[in-house]
């Protein structure tokens, strides 16, 4: 049985890859799928530690957060979608209108 | 049977992790964005395994259900309706590339230094809690045939229904706060995303329509004559 801490190790290395890409990748959607990607990382840690501490909390968590992942990646790209309309351009340098 | 091959649970695991990994890398170098969705797409369903590893059958459905299905379709749409060949040759990385990977290195050995300094060693978990359900149900009486009896009966291997007693009874309330939230993020993407009609397209009536109701009046000409 794999043990916690290897989970542990596991979720972490997929937070910090989708942590560079949020800061590294210009795409927007490509952003949008690395923030996935870290939200991801938190639910194996969540369900490594209901398996560990034996309490469901974790799964019903767990849950919650997919549920709010779906709801922002629909906002998200709804605001992605508009923005291209705009200014037909998805790339993050671009977009710095409030940048001052 | 000993070493790795006898423990097949951890040989899945450091597969499918490394699958994982390597994935998840992918998505974050590709160029092009379709490529960087099905690439998620794999991590998704990699991590869907790892969740049945830890005896999260539920989540690990909901994870395939809402995740592989539902927003990577969302995100493969939107890909598609930006048409990527129009944008202008850019370069992967931004200019921040490397304090991101300098930020990310730092994090991975924070994380890392937590887990080896932490009292992760597992005890030997006792994991029926995730899918047993206690339940109070009518049998029939021992000797009266024309009574009933409460019982508890205790049902195994059942995690789907425990994680439904659990979220319909100590989680309603942030249950329905999270149906109320998904209520929300449906109406503002659709009010976002919904293309504004010129003042000229919203007067005019729109050209199939006039053809139809011509064609209903000959119809009507054609039967009266």
């Amino acid at each position: 049985m794999p043990s916690t801490a290897q989970y542990l190790m596991l979720s972490g290395t997929l937070f910090t890859v989708g942590l560079i890409g949020v800061i590294v990748r210009r795409n927007m959607i490509t952003v949008l799928m690395c923030i996935e990607l870290m939200l991801n990382a938190v639910n194996i840690n969540l369900i490594a530690f209901s398996h560990r501490l034996a309490d469901l909390q974790g799964q019903v968590f767990t849950i919650f957060v997919i549920t709010i992942a779906a709801g922002e990646a629909a906002v998200g790209l709804a605001i992605i979608i508009q923005l291209y309309r705009l200014r037909s351009t998805v790339n993050v340098d671009e977009v710095r209108t409030l940048n001052g | 049977m000993d070493g790795l091959a006898g423990n097949m649970p951890l040989l899945v695991f450091l597969v499918v992790g490394t699958l994982a990994v390597a994935s998840s890398i992918l998505v974050v170098a590709m160029r092009n964005p379709v490529h960087s969705a099905l690439f998620l797409l794999l991590t998704f369903l990699c991590v869907a395994v790892l969740f049945v590893l830890k005896t999260a059958e539920f989540v690990a459905a909901v994870q395939v259900l809402v995740y592989a299905g539902g927003i990577m379709v969302l995100f493969l749409f939107v890909v598609m309706l930006i048409n990527v060949r129009n944008l202008p040759d850019e370069k992967v990385m931004s200019g921040a590339w490397l304090g991101g990977i300098g930020v990310g290195l730092v994090l991975f050995i924070l994380f890392a230094t937590i887990v080896r300094a932490g009292v992760y060693a597992d005890p030997v978990a006792n994991t029926a809690a995730l899918t047993t359900v206690k339940e109070r149900i009518l049998v029939d009486h021992p000797t009266d045939p024309n009574k009933l009896v409460r019982r508890t009966v205790t049902k195994e291997n059942r995690n789907a229904e425990a994680v439904a007693m659990a979220l319909y009874t100590d989680y309603l309330v942030p249950f329905e706060v999270v149906s109320l939230f998904l209520l929300v993020a449906m109406i503002g993407a659709i009010v976002i995303g919904k293309r504004e009609l010129s003042a000229e397209e919203e007067e005019t009536t729109p050209q199939y329509i006039l053809e139809r109701a011509e064609i209903e009046k000959e119809v009507k000409e054609a039967f009266s004559a």
